[in-house]
């Protein structure tokens, strides 16, 4: 019955990844489309690829867009963390709960609101826009959903690790390092992957804050609508997803094999100690 | 000691002053003035007196619920399944991956698939069936916003059951429970956290989605997000976009005291 | 612990090889240079082939920065914190912002080949005298039909809408000056009216279209056309001119009892730091030569009658995209009407949105 079950199981997760991957795979597939559009496959050619390669504003404008995602979530995911980490301490829940309704407000108002009051409150302060008003921003709105995920991970939490730790007498800063980052790592992950992600997809926010020459590729995107998407940009993602699952699946296996290694040579020393036992 | 822990809180509580309190100010601030810049409790009236705005809320409403339910029905099993593959981490990765592609290009997909020559009619077809109208309707709408949202889902959850203790399970079957009753007694249960963050993390910006509503629903759905929309970018009403704000953010308080934590009961913990 | 810490490393290492090549490749482009030339313009809205051309005539170097909606562009600019050289809004929006002092009057006499420009583009009420502005690109709405579907003929008017034979059948442009515009056109009044009981019979009339409208979208109606999701949509020309292009099977027309005449033209913002640069791209775009590439390229109709004579004969004495001067009479232009009308506009249109069949 167990194998059976499993099969099942399976057939279901091929299914949801099939979902997934779809309409990736459309766009992939219409890259090549000498007609031009995303309909109707008339033959094939690279000449979309050529054109990507060829664009050295569209190349810069990709840079931008990965170096802000990039760094944005970086530091989003280490003030969230800590964040999170402040709020799981504090003791009254009512204030726990005020302090995680604010946290989410920018979760739920729309980009544009958030946009309108971010270009208000930069050009208020006389901040320049540009990089660094972009940066400023992403970190700000991908904060709540770092916080989010982390504070799971801290609720499961065992505090008598803690307890027993500083009775061993760690400090704070060992604490933190030793038992409380460990055991969070998996939803601090799990933020800064979703930080990352919703600074690629924004395009409202970046829109309104930043200033000459900086762009990103969402707005690139959007404001090519108008005139119509030219394959040109799935090409280009094209090539991003392919660099991304490369990247991912590469850093999956490297760990794995480092993984085994270790667990390897481990179990080798344990052996030894048998021995000498 | 004490302070030490207000040090790691110094930079969150920093973004949380200048990037939510001044915006949040700013907003509740805005909403009382109207176009003619008189300070008024005009907008507020609006917003209760047309049936437009009380009826746009509920629709928003509806279809957040809509959105949350179905994403957690197919994430749920999905992140259960996942954390008992093998390369469980590949495939997680993997499930976040498409969410990378530009959202505005995934419509764009979808519209080639689902359109009247599309990929999906194309498929019918070969079934036998005449092909359908999917554009535009509630069924495709539904259907991609869950398909954006699903990977906001699935990590919560999956996180949430990873770190199940197993040996609950062994414990539970040893007890005479079977799989049905171990996972209704015990996973479910303690990956509820999970699935909490995960219903935050999808209904409350579902609330407020304007794009597809747009791209897939053909503006057949609307939403507060495509009142906002307007007000803020068409007609510069920023006093009325700010009110609709003012709403939303009291939507999501009382969703987040819905799915917050509740008052701890003795027995567990 | 040692692992965030060694993917955080990781990551700000990859950050730094960001910056290096992205610092590369605008010292590559010239940008860095501080003799560049800042344009804001839709994106895609001009043939890339001319920026080039512009920059070796000139030695300029033009960094393009694109927008996506008139009013987006406005929020920015107004806010200031930006410094483009050069915007291209549409001419509601002109008006809007010569009224708000947002614009540059231009100098005429660094102007060459203004006469270049057709005469009934010029001096227009959103702008006399062309003090701020110079035409880019002109264009109307209209209908746009799938002969599949729809027999010639069957649609000449906005009236024509209405017919029960196009049940479910017609996609609009999401815009409320434009479908509440073509409302007040089909009962004889005009679309910039004010007139409060004809706004509330146009969208009166408006919900009785309901069942005949498939789906309200925006750019998406190319794509939706050239597919043929639907068979009729009101768009504007220049989208047409595209879909067109892209399936034979579709036409465009547009009813003679009026309807809306537009234009992106360019101006300068009075934030412009390189005027000079400005001055020299306004010239270059006057050329015919230019314009008439310019054209080609986007598929738009130009202004510049010179560039005209210079293009394909197939496309410039096409009825529907270069109308007679008789068509040309019952068009009108947006005007600014306000802030209270365009929100009564907007309200009357989000309420057709959501009408229900």
């Amino acid at each position: 019955m167990g194998q059976k079950k499993f099969k099942w199981s399976n057939l279901y997760l091929i299914f949801v990844f099939i979902v997934l991957y779809l309409p990736i795979l459309y766009l992939i597939f219409y890259s090549f489309n000498e007609g031009g559009t995303m309909n109707s496959f008339t033959g094939f050619t690279w000449e979309y690829y050529q054109a990507v390669f060829a664009d050295k504003r569209l190349i810069s404008i990709v840079l931008n867009t990965l170096l802000v995602a990039l760094l944005s979530s970086l530091l989003a995911t280490i003030i969230g963390t800590l964040g999170a980490i402040g709020i799981h301490y504090v003791k009254k829940r009512q204030t726990r709960n005020t302090l995680m309704s604010f946290n989410n407000v920018l979760m739920v108002s729309p980009d544009v609101i958030i946009g309108a009051s971010f270009l208000i409150m930069f050009t208020f302060v006389g901040f320049k826009l540009g990089f660094a008003s972009v940066l400023l921003s992403h970190i700000a709105f991908s904060i709540p959903i770092v916080v989010l995920m982390v504070l799971p991970k801290l609720q499961e939490m065992n505090p008598s690790m803690i307890t027993a730790a500083r009775d061993l007498g760690a400090n704070n800063l060992q604490v933190l390092s030793k038992i409380i980052l460990p055991s969070i790592t998996p939803g601090i992950l799990a933020g800064y992957f979703m930080a990352f992600t919703y600074s690629l997809d924004d395009f409202a926010v970046t829109f309104f804050v930043t200033g000459n020459g900086f762009s990103t590729l969402s707005v690139e995107i959007y404001s090519r609508a108008r005139q119509g998407v030219s394959l040109e940009i799935n090409a280009l993602s094209a090539i991003m997803f392919l660099f991304a699952l490369i990247l991912v699946v590469g850093y999956y296996f490297i760990q794995q094999y480092n993984m085994t290694k270790k667990q390897k040579s481990r179990e080798r020393e344990r052996a030894k100690v048998v021995d000498l036992l | 000691m004490k302070q030490n822990k207000a040090l790691y809180f110094v930079p969150y509580t920093f973004w949380l002053i200048l990037f939510v309190i001044a915006p949040i100010l700013l907003i509740i601030y805005q909403s009382f003035f109207n176009i003619h810049d008189d300070f008024t409790l005009e907008n507020y009236q609006t917003y209760f007196q047309s049936g437009t705005y009380l009826k746009m809320t509920l629709n928003s409403f509806w279809y957040a619920f809509l959105i949350t339910l179905f994403t957690l029905l197919i994430s749920y099993p999905t992140a259960y399944l996942l954390t008992k593959t093998k390369h469980k981490q590949l495939w997680l990765l993997l499930i976040i991956l498409p969410t990378w592609i530009n959202l505005l290009l995934k419509a764009y997909a979808f519209i080639g698939i689902f359109s009247m020559n599309g990929t999906a009619n194309q498929f019918l077809s070969f079934m036998g069936i005449a092909p359908q109208q999917i554009l535009f309707t509630d069924a495709s709408f539904l259907f991609v916003a869950t398909y954006i949202e699903i990977p906001f889902m699935i990590l919560p959850i999956y996180n949430a059951l990873e770190e199940l203790n197993p040996s609950l399970i062994s414990a539970s079957y040893d007890l005479g429970a079977n799989s049905w009753q171990t996972f209704r007694r015990v996973v479910f249960p303690l990956s509820l956290t999970g699935v909490k963050s995960g219903v935050q993390a999808v209904f409350i910006p579902s609330l407020s989605l304007f794009m597809l509503t747009r791209l897939i629903g053909g503006n057949r759905v609307i939403t507060l997000g495509t009142a906002i929309e307007q007000h803020f970018l068409v007609t510069e009403n920023w006093g009325m976009g700010s009110t609709i704000g003012v709403f939303l953010i009291i939507a999501m308080v009382l969703t987040m005291l819905l799915t917050g934590e509740k008052k701890k009961k003795g027995a567990i913990r | 612990m040692k692992r965030l810490a060694l993917l955080g490393g990781l990551i700000a290492a990859v950050c730094g090889v960001l910056i290096f090549a992205n610092h590369q490749l605008n010292r590559a482009q010239g940008i860095t240079s501080g003799n560049t030339f800042s344009l804001y313009n839709w994106g895609d809205y001009i043939d890339p082939e001319l920026i080039t051309k512009f920059e070796e005539e000139t030695g300029y170097v033009v960094s393009y920065e694109t927008f996506d909606s008139n009013e987006a562009m406005y929020t920015k600019i107004k806010q200031g914190g930006t410094n483009y050289d050069m915007a291209v809004p549409s001419e509601y929006m002109i008006e809007r912002m010569i009224d708000e002092n947002m614009l540059e009057e231009l100098d005429h006499t660094q102007i060459k080949g203004l006469d270049n420009i057709d005469q009934q583009f010029l001096d227009l009420p959103f702008d006399p005298d062309n003090q701020y502005s110079i035409p880019y690109f002109w264009g109307t709405l209209g209908i746009i039909y799938n002969d599949k579907f729809v027999k010639e003929g069957e649609i000449q008017h906005w009236e024509d809408l209405w017919k029960p034979a196009f049940a479910d059948s017609v996609m609009l442009i999401d815009g409320a000056r434009e479908i509440m515009g073509l409302s007040l056109n089909s009962m004889g009044h005009s679309l910039n009216s004010k007139n409060d009981a004809e706004l509330a019979a146009a969208a009166e009339k408006l919900d009785h279209l309901t069942p005949n409208v498939k789906a309200i979208v925006a750019d998406e109606i190319k794509m939706y056309m050239i597919q043929e999701e639907s068979s009729v949509a009101v768009t504007f020309s220049g989208e047409a001119a595209e879909m067109l292009y892209e399936n034979e099977h579709l036409h465009y027309v547009i009813p003679n009892e009026g309807t809306n005449l537009w234009f992106d033209n360019i101006v300068i913002p009075n934030t412009a730091k390189n005027k000079e640069a400005a001055y020299a791209f306004i010239n270059f775009m006057l050329e015919p030569e230019n314009a008439a590439q310019n054209a080609e390229y986007i598929g738009y109709s130009t202004p510049n009658e010179e560039a005209v004579k210079l293009m394909p004969e197939e496309i410039t004495e096409d009825e529907q995209f270069y109308p007679s001067d008789e068509t040309m009479k019952h068009m009108e232009v947006y005007e600014n009407l306000g802030q209270e009308y365009i929100g009564i506009y907007n309200d009357y249109f989000l309420e057709f949105k959501m009408h229900r069949k």
